[in-house]
């Protein structure tokens, strides 16, 4: 294409991403200003506070477990995505460079998985982890939380469209070489694919992040509580206090918009280099 | 076995036989569980309560679980009970009540600890309107009931008398619509800039239909046998109308508006709300500025008082009802936070009135200007008798909804609201 | 002989690799998934202590209700329903169209990526608040804005006809940055030399779109539209969050199906009507994927 040809969908693409672009940014600005705002001032027309106040952030930091469901949130996070990015790997890496008798049952029994409403699995993971097969109850506790997502399906799945593109041959060489096969998924197709499990990592990361029901079951005591589960005690039985509300979102999100500022490279190269293969 | 594998097994056998005696020489203490949902002044209460009650029953130690956010109080228990933990003694709405007792979660209390008449006797009248299958299955230590909450700065910018707040229905009305300001782009409920009385039926209101107004109105909400609604009634209709007139004739405001009244009237921006005791926290700690008068609920068009009384009451659970010790510790438990001492310390943390009446007579609380309004009504209160009552409430937000949102008329709404919940409780008692 | 033992050999170690995955799955997931097919036979209370078997009971008064055009379940399913048909294709070409167009910009193009990958980075729960508040009658910052080009405010999430266009942006919006990523990796996949050849053979955009682009990123489109499928017809925390109560309103207009079951489950305790709606949605979902992987595979061959 020439470039004379481009310009104006040049221009009309910086046009319109700005435009969605804001659209995505407002509710954050709005969340951000609104943190900022006595609670008398909440239900007031005015985007930016007319008299900021920090006393919300002094309420949820000093008066609310927050810095603990906080901890809770990374503690688990990180827990899952460490297990996911193996395992999920493993597996995706099987499926797409194993041939085996039951292989399309067993992919298939992995994802029907991402079929069943959570919700439903609630009671029964509630029974196995007061009963659990090992150790005693998980109510509270870390491994509690996390253990519903230490695999995950999409994972799985995703891991598999990216696997597909290791190269054959580069396996088949290195086999040949007298490669074991846990060396051939850990030494070849891990470094090859390690952009998108960087990808994976943040995703999961993210998703558990936001996962709600099952800490909300699973925790009763405040201290073992994740920051989604947490807000919940900003919504009483007297309405919701929208301003400490606010301020709590708003505190969720920063850490996690680190994350993907940092890391923002390997959240697209990383699927951009291996690839999805049908 | 290598010598030092032996010497740690060796050593843990020691340990666990340590522990177990441990466990044997304690074994004169019994631990219960008490679960109640998180709510600042409740939960101080009970601490208070607690550790007065340990002191007394060296025995028995109870812990406290009041990590459980208001919205998901019910879900935990239910994940709880399949899994046999759980608590010993619980609090619960008294309308969730039916429900518990129904799947055999509730005990009813045992008659010669807990004996009828002295419930009925020493009790508000509407601790007993809540006998379900002839038995007592909790009590509680506090009860609440509506009041007129009115913004006094605003009643004086309308040229209304900030101490007299209306105490007719007809006043009501009147003072309501003078209490209106719309923003200039029009008179529609979207235009509104300051609420005068904005309906909310999630909130109160759905109470107030049914054992205030619907009563003064010379109608009464179920049957005798309690299986038969009897709100769609004439009576139920002229009341019904009265309340949806507030936001289709009147447009004195709306739950739709500043997120919902209740958060309208604490930030000030509605005139006049109808709330129980437990708001008076939020307006503490949310806008400690404002300015508002509480009183005693409009009289009816006879000048008949009547008012809505409920109360988060206290049973003992399945659990504990599976061991001898367990039950012993939960009755003395219950029993020592259901006093009229201990009613009158609840007062004191969270506002709401004691529900033993030589407790709620007491002078001081009846000469309080906040809290008097609230204790005065508790001699013409009704509790409603539920069986489910998050579905009986919204039966009656859907006809409401069905008059604001989708124009039918209002005896129309409440006869297909009655339909719906005839088929609740038609469901509910054919289970019994 | 050799070749023989080898791909028995990878046999074994595929197993293996699989063995802790496998056992996983049957355990935290299979097996409860299971237990609910079973708790959906039974007057299932989680508060009582002896379930009572109705064998198919449940089933029956889900077609019951299902037949009722007045009953709540109805509604969760056919909102339901309303939601994926209008969320998986707006929310696929909208990111699409992002996605081609960032492809297209030279300069700030990590910038406007990390503005699109923002909302995905939020916890449903709290933003579903933010959005909430956003939508309100006069405070509201979109009824802000309506009323500052003098146009008449609106009710969004109060109104039952504009209640679940309004939650369902909320959903566009929060998923838009993971497809927007995934379809920028496949649009960036596409050698550029395959356009170059299409214009020499004098192709204009629409057809470079239709004949390259859009064969070439079949991949992307599968994985999405099924993952976004499921996502959608699992739709359960912005409608618990972003109405009254949780309660799916006004009037049912914005409840789900998840919204149900997790109500008929936690908050009237019948898990047994819960399950059996599960049992029906996993069919849905199951029918629903398999059809999808048929009509999308076949179109690239």
């Amino acid at each position: 294409m020439s470039r004379a040809a481009a310009w104006p969908y040049k221009t009309f693409s910086y046009l319109m991403l700005t435009l969605i672009g804001l659209t995505m940014i407002v509710p954050f600005a709005w969340m951000i200003a609104t943190s900022f705002k006595p609670a008398t001032e909440i239900l007031r027309p005015n985007f930016f506070p007319v008299a900021p106040t920090i006393a919300n952030y002094e309420t949820v930091l000093f008066d609310t477990a927050l810095p603990r469901w906080y901890w809770n949130s990374i503690v688990v996070a990180v827990m899952s995505t460490v297990s996911v990015a193996f395992f999920d790997s493993l597996a995706g890496y099987v499926f797409a460079k194993y041939q085996f008798p039951g292989k399309r049952i067993i992919f298939i029994l992995f994802l029907s998985s991402l079929m069943v409403p959570t919700e439903m699995l609630i009671i029964p993971w509630y029974i196995m982890s007061v009963h659990p097969i090992v150790g005693s109850s998980w109510v509270d506790t870390y491994w509690g939380i996390a253990f519903p997502g230490l695999i995950t399906a999409a994972g799985v799945f995703l891991m598999r469209q990216f696997m597909q593109g290791v190269p054959n041959e580069l396996l088949d060489a290195a086999r040949m070489d007298g490669v074991s096969e846990f060396g051939l998924f850990w030494r070849i197709a891990i470094p090859l694919a390690l952009p998108a499990v960087g990808a994976l990592c943040i995703f999961n990361f993210l998703g558990n992040w936001n996962a709600f029901i099952w800490p909300l079951i699973i925790t009763s005591a405040r201290d073992m509580m994740t920051l989604p589960v947490g807000i919940q005690f900003f919504s009483t039985e007297a309405g919701a206090d929208w301003h400490l509300i606010m301020t709590g979102a708003t505190l969720s999100v920063v850490p996690l918009l680190l994350i993907v500022i940092f890391f923002q490279r390997y959240i697209i190269d990383g699927i951009a280099l291996t690839g999805i293969k049908g | 076995m290598s010598r030092s594998k032996f010497t740690v097994f060796l050593l843990s056998c020691l340990l666990v036989l340590l522990m177990s005696s441990q466990a044997f020489l304690q074994d004169d203490v019994i631990e219960i569980e008490y679960w109640q949902y998180n709510f600042g002044g409740r939960i101080e209460a009970m601490d208070d309560l607690i550790a007065q009650f340990e002191a007394a029953n060296p025995d028995v130690r109870v812990i406290h679980n009041s990590d459980i956010a208001y919205d998901n109080f019910r879900d935990e228990i239910a994940a709880s009970a399949p899994a046999g933990v759980g608590p010993d003694v619980v609090t619960l709405f008294y309308g969730w009540i039916p429900a518990f007792v129904d799947a055999g979660y509730l005990v009813p209390l045992p008659e010669e600890d807990f004996p009828a008449e002295w419930i009925e006797s020493y009790f508000s009248p509407m601790v007993a309107e809540s006998k379900f299958l002839d038995q007592y299955w909790s009590i509680p230590t506090a009860v609440r009931t509506l009041a007129l909450f009115w913004n006094k700065d605003m009643f004086e910018a309308a040229g209304l008398d900030p101490e007299k707040p209306p105490t007719t229905l007809e006043e009501l009305v009147e003072m309501a619509q003078a209490l209106t300001i719309y923003d200039g782009n029009g008179t529609e409920i979207l235009n509104i800039a300051q609420e005068g009385f904005p309906p909310q039926l999630s909130g109160q209101w759905h109470h107030w239909f049914r054992e205030v107004l619907l009563r003064q109105y010379g109608g009464v909400p179920y049957s005798d046998d309690l299986r038969s609604v009897m709100w769609n009634s004439p009576e139920g209709c002229e009341a019904f109308t009265y309340m949806s007139d507030f936001e289709t004739v009147y447009k004195t405001g709306s739950n739709d508006l500043f997120t919902d009244a209740t958060n309208a009237f604490v930030t000030g921006l509605a005139a006049i709300h109808i709330d129980g005791s437990f708001r008076l926290g939020t307006i503490r700690n949310n806008n400690p500025d404002l300015n508002y008068g509480v009183a005693e609920l409009p009289v009816g068009p006879n000048g008949e008082r009547h008012n809505f009384g409920s109360y988060w009451t206290h049973g003992i659970t399945r659990r504990a009802a599976g061991d001898e010790r367990r039950m012993d510790a939960a009755v003395r438990f219950l029993k020592f936070i259901t006093t009229a001492e201990a009613g009158l310390t609840w007062v004191e943390y969270t506002g709401e009135l004691p529900a033993q009446l030589e407790a709620a007579a007491d002078e001081e609380l009846l000469a309080d200007p906040i809290l008097g309004p609230f204790a005065a009504s508790l001699a013409y209160s009704h509790a409603t008798f539920f069986v489910d009552e998050t579905a009986q409430r919204q039966v009656l937000i859907d006809a409401f909804d069905n008059i604001r949102l989708a124009g039918v008329d209002p005896c129309q709404a409440l006869n297909d609201a009655a339909l719906v919940e005839q088929e609740i409780l038609d469901q509910f008692w054919a289970d019994q | 002989m050799f070749q023989l033992t080898l791909a028995r050999k990878k046999i074994l170690w595929a197993y293996l690799f699989l063995a802790i995955p496998l056992i996983f799955f049957l355990y935290i997931r299979i097996y409860p998934t299971l237990f609910a097919f079973e708790m959906s036979l039974y007057d299932w209370n989680p508060l009582a202590e002896e379930q009572e078997y109705i064998g198919t009971e449940n089933y029956e008064r889900l077609a019951t209700e299902l037949n009722n055009p007045r009953s709540v379940t109805r509604a969760a399913f056919s909102n339901t329903i309303v939601y994926v048909v209008l969320g998986v294709p707006i929310q696929l070409s909208i990111a699409l169209l992002v996605a081609l167009m960032l492809n297209e910009i030279g300069r700030l193009t990590m910038l406007y990526r990390l503005l699109f990958f923002l909302p995905f980075v939020t916890s449903t729960i709290s933003i579903a608040w933010v959005f909430r508040a956003l939508y309100q009658p006069q405070f509201g910052f979109l009824n802000v804005l309506l009323t500052l080009f003098s146009l008449p405010q609106q009710p969004f999430l109060k109104s039952p006809t504009q209640a679940l266009p309004s939650i369902l942006a909320m959903i566009i919006w929060q998923g838009l940055g993971f497809a927007v990523i995934i379809f920028l990796a496949g649009v960036k996949q596409i050698p550029r030399d395959y356009y170059e050849a299409a214009t020499v053979d004098g192709a204009n955009r629409w057809q470079s779109f239709r004949r390259i682009t859009l064969p070439l990123l079949n991949p992307s489109i599968v994985y999405l539209i099924v993952l976004q499928s499921i996502s959608f017809l699992r739709t359960f925390a912005p409608v618990l969050a972003m109405t009254t109560q949780g309660d799916g309103g006004p009037l049912n207009s914005t409840t789900t199906v998840v919204l149900r079951i997790y109500r008929e489950a936690f908050q009237r305790f019948d898990m047994g009507f819960a399950a059996a709606q599960t049992v029906f949605l996993f069919a849905i979902i199951l029918v629903v994927t398999i059809v999808q992987m048929r009509l999308t595979t076949r179109a690239t061959d």
